[in-house]
């Protein structure tokens, strides 16, 4: 449960610059200028009213718990790595992001509690965003 | 306009094999196509509109291929599980609009012994998505089943209960991959898949396939075979919505309320409905979203057998579904399908068969609920009805 693997993410040529910032430890998310909903996940134009103009803006990295499963069995990287927790994450700017709830006991994980993000490096100039309890 | 009577379903088959390390999904597309015709008392001369997946090769060029056909009418929507649902829906919209007349649906695949998984094109989210170690369905439904416990109190005992009365129905399914009845503590003592799934939440995998024979008011009458009118279809997609996905309702709650529009009929009119069982959790929030009861009661709805035919308030799956009959290709569209429509004509179990039919109901909820899914709702009816 303490050394998940780090696989390198799918990048594409709208989401290189959020996964840019994740090498640097920071989590950007992109505001409409126009109807100002946050935008999750990174694309070109905002899908609640369909403006091409975000801007980005540096996420605190603080969420609750949306929702979680602990994953028992599995076979693919994380094989060796079960149990392990997959959660969405509801981040404190709104968006529910997928994610893994690390450094504790995956028993220990419930809904609504607190976490903050860590950044885990892929070696291939990213890094992938996970969640660890926090105080509040 | 509304497809309100615009077709029927006047030929179907379910192919009885579970294991089928003999055949290519060329052979099980074939055999089922062959089979459902000759149970509408057609043949495949008289096809002229073809309706498959996008898992098919090149889709319905390779088919047409295959099978020998030149429809004047093809369909390659891709809703995964429920796209056959939709075939339906959209082949009475061909039918109506005089498109064609005889609409083929076919689906076959082979998980158990052949068929790598379909590989998908990445999306705009795959880099998201497909990084933090989940393998299978189970575990994106399993955040699903995790907040509508967490909201509403729903506990895995409850879940338990729709493959219990799965169970009981495929105890008379010969055909049925599981045939044993279970019980409450059979599923929630069975191995951890994907807290708070159970390796008996999950459905089977099955190798097989079946098909569908969609045609037109006036050919369904020179047939004999107007038992299944098709009264009413709705779809929908629900999706991550921006950052701001629900997981406690499917989208049901869009492509229910559009079906039932369409055909003029309430909850309170079914007598019969299939419901998409990939998952147990899966049966129990489109339960609450077709508005069979109360959202978040669902728990409480099938409790005492309410599931359970022929008697119960709701009786489902009685050819014992995903859950213990056959989902084949990981893909339950086309089984609900057919079960509801041997519902319609008195041909299923006498054990299941719930007395006197008038309007049945099939939904299908293909994709994942942890992330998107196409959901189709499908109302069919007696002549009359």
């Amino acid at each position: 449960m303490s050394s998940l693997p780090n696989p390198a993410p799918t990048v594409t040529s709208s989401s290189q610059a959020f996964w840019n910032a994740t090498a640097e430890g920071r989590f950007t998310l992109q505001r409409c200028t126009s109807c100002d909903v946050v935008v999750w996940f990174p694309r070109k134009h905002c899908p609640d009213c369909w403006t091409e103009t975000l801007s980005v803006f540096d996420a605190s990295g603080k969420g609750t718990v949306y929702s979680f499963t602990i994953i028992r069995k599995v076979a693919n990287d994380y094989k060796g790595a079960t149990p392990f927790v997959v959660a969405y994450v509801e981040l404190e700017e709104g968006p529910r992001v997928m994610t893994n709830i690390v450094d504790c006991d995956p028993e220990s994980v419930t809904v609504g509690m607190p976490v903050e993000m860590v950044f885990h490096d892929t070696g291939e100039g990213n890094a992938l965003y996970r969640f660890r309890p926090s105080a509040n | 306009m509304s497809i309100r009577g615009a077709a029927f379903i006047a030929g179907i088959y379910e192919h009885p094999g579970r294991d089928l390390p003999h055949h290519t999904i060329w052979d099980i597309h074939a055999e089922v196509a062959i089979g459902a015709l000759a149970d509408a008392g057609l043949s495949m001369s008289d096809v002229d509109a073809l309706f498959c997946d996008g898992t098919a090769g090149f889709g319905v060029l390779t088919l047409c291929d295959h099978l020998g056909l030149r429809p004047s009418f093809v369909d390659n929507t891709e809703t995964g599980g429920s796209s056959y649902l939709a075939h339906v829906g959209h082949a009475a919209a061909a039918i109506a609009a005089g498109k064609c007349s005889v609409a083929l649906v076919t689906l076959a695949g082979k998980p158990r012994t052949g068929s790598p998984p379909v590989k998908w094109a990445a999306g705009p989210e795959t880099g998201f998505e497909t990084v933090w170690g989940t393998a299978s369905a189970a575990h994106s439904y399993a955040l699903a089943a995790q907040r509508h416990m967490y909201e509403f109190g729903t506990t895995s005992e409850q879940l338990a209960e729709i493959k219990v009365a799965a169970s009981i129905h495929a105890q008379y399914n010969p055909n049925a991959f599981l045939q044993n009845v279970v019980t409450v503590e059979d599923v929630v003592n069975s191995p951890m898949v994907s807290d708070p799934l159970h390796r008996l939440d999950c459905c089977v995998v099955t190798d097989g396939g079946g098909a569908l024979v969609i045609v037109s008011p006036e050919i369904a009458k020179k047939l004999g075979k107007t038992n299944a009118k098709i009264l009413g279809h709705g779809e929908a997609v629900k999706h991550t919505n921006n950052g701001r996905i629900d997981l406690t309702h499917t989208g049901a709650v869009w492509s229910g309320p559009r079906a039932f529009a369409e055909a003029g009929v309430s909850v309170n009119d079914v007598d019969y409905a299939s419901i998409y069982d990939s998952f147990t959790i899966t049966v129990l929030q489109t339960i609450e979203d077709l508005g069979f009861c109360e959202k978040g009661k669902g728990g409480e709805f099938v409790l005492d057998g309410g599931l359970v035919a022929p008697f119960g308030k709701l009786p489902f799956n009685t050819d014992g579904g995903g859950l213990c009959n056959n989902h084949p290709s990981n893909r339950g569209g086309i089984t609900k399908v057919i079960e509801a429509v041997r519902q319609l004509r008195g041909e299923a179990h006498p054990a299941v068969q719930v007395p006197d039919v008038q309007v049945a109901l099939a939904h299908g909820t293909g994709g994942s609920l942890g992330s998107r899914h196409g959901s189709v709702t499908l109302l069919l009816g007696q002549e009359d009805a």
